[in-house]
């Protein structure tokens, strides 16, 4: 059945991007979220670096979900995400410094998003590599679009400028707090609402 | 006297001015997921800084005296969160044997503190501000634990009381938890700056 099975393999992508979105949806990854969004540039990196690390342990964790003992289960994903982890923290300081110190420990703590080991265990450990492998890439495009979504008002609102570039009249007035925890905190919080007053009203 | 007042100086700092949840973001999953009734939030605070003061104490140890000599730094993340996990997993088989009542209401939270990124964020903190001394860095776990208390406790202590308020429809649960943090961060930035 060809038809079946591209209609579920667009589902699971879309899945991340929308009806399932890990922030906006699932509330998961939050700290990350809150933390980097000061400007699109981070944000950009902070997406790019949980999707690549989201589809690498999407895949080894797909390959050995068989071999898995249950109660080690959580043990081995964690390990299999720190291995990445490890690899994505040494690129970026070797490619890009400056990036890399901006967002200091908040790439490391990549290993504890609950976004990669949420889909480790509800998603690669049951299905099978290519299905696991959509998913990471809609999840993980999913969560960096929230992520410069973010950004860029909260870039805007404390700067008047997105990706650095000035796009407000001159007479604005930068609202330093939003480049504060307060902005990320209201602004997610204020998202979150329009959100559901989006599906609800679709629905 | 001097070490005594540094030290004081570093509990106060991480506690107030540099509370973790608060001003680094971190351990925001609990602290949205559990903070819904106070006795639980406390309970989760209590356990947190169990396992934060012990991960804290053996990730110094174990990077200052094995990773840093031997410079296997590279394995930093991989052995942080395998301590992390382990120290878990000790705290959970402890209690289990020795305080069954206790283990069992703290039921699905021990196991989650794994993935709790206040702990594996502290020790990536004091490894990143170059903790030399060992008493300090144990205050610092403990001062941590202790701040991540105090954050969810006051965000229960405030739930209990939203759920009689009169909130817009849309902005019901989640948002209005976010929005509530937001003006809590605003009152923790008057202590910006009290200390360095």
């Amino acid at each position: 059945m060809p038809t079946n099975k591209t209609i579920s393999i667009g589902d699971t992508f879309l899945a991340g991007l929308w009806r399932e979105n890990p922030v906006f949806r699932l509330l998961l990854g939050m700290c990350p979220t809150l933390a980097v969004t000061t400007a699109v540039k981070p944000a950009l990196t902070m997406g790019i670096s949980v999707l690549f690390v989201l589809l690498c342990s999407n895949i080894v964790v797909s390959l050995m979900r068989n071999l898995l003992k249950p109660h080690l289960r959580i043990l081995m994903f964690t390990l299999t995400i720190a291995t990445f982890v490890t690899i994505a923290d040494l690129f970026l300081k070797a490619f890009l410094p400056e990036m890399s110190a901006t967002l200091g420990p908040y790439i490391p703590l990549i290993i504890v998003n609950c976004v990669i080991i949420c889909r480790a265990e509800a998603c690669a450990s049951k299905n099978g590599l290519f299905i696991s492998i959509i998913d990471a890439i809609g999840m993980g495009l999913g969560f960096t679009i929230v992520l410069c979504i973010l950004a860029a008002v909260r870039e805007l609102l404390a700067t008047g400028a997105v990706f650095e570039i000035p796009v407000m009249w001159k007479s604005f007035v930068p609202w330093a707090a939003m480049r504060m925890p307060v902005g990320a905190f209201i602004t997610l919080g204020l998202m979150l609402g329009l959100v559901n007053l989006i599906s609800r009203k679709k629905a | 006297m001097d070490t005594f007042h540094i030290l004081l100086m570093a509990f106060v700092s991480i506690v107030i001015v540099n509370n973790l949840v608060f001003t680094k973001f971190l351990g925001i999953c609990p602290y949205l997921g559990v903070s819904g009734r106070i006795d639980m939030a406390f309970g989760m605070g209590m356990a947190v800084t169990f396992v934060v003061t012990l991960a804290g104490t053996l990730t110094w140890l174990i990077n200052n005296l094995v990773l840093v000599p031997f410079g296997l730094e590279v394995t930093k993340y991989i052995c942080f969160i395998l301590v992390i996990a382990g120290a878990v997993q000790l705290v959970e088989m402890y209690l289990r044997k020795v305080f069954p009542s206790l283990y069992e209401s703290f039921g699905i939270f021990l196991p989650l503190i794994t993935t709790n990124c206040a702990i594996l964020g502290l020790c990536l903190f004091i490894d990143l501000w170059q903790i030399d001394s060992f008493i300090e860095a144990i205050v610092l776990s403990f001062g941590a634990g202790i701040g991540f208390t105090l954050a969810i406790c006051i965000m229960a202590g405030i739930r209990e009381n939203l759920k009689l308020a009169d909130v817009p429809q849309y902005l019901k649960g989640a948002p209005i938890t976010l929005i509530t943090a937001g003006l809590l961060t605003l009152a923790f930035m008057g202590f910006a700056g009290m200390i360095k």
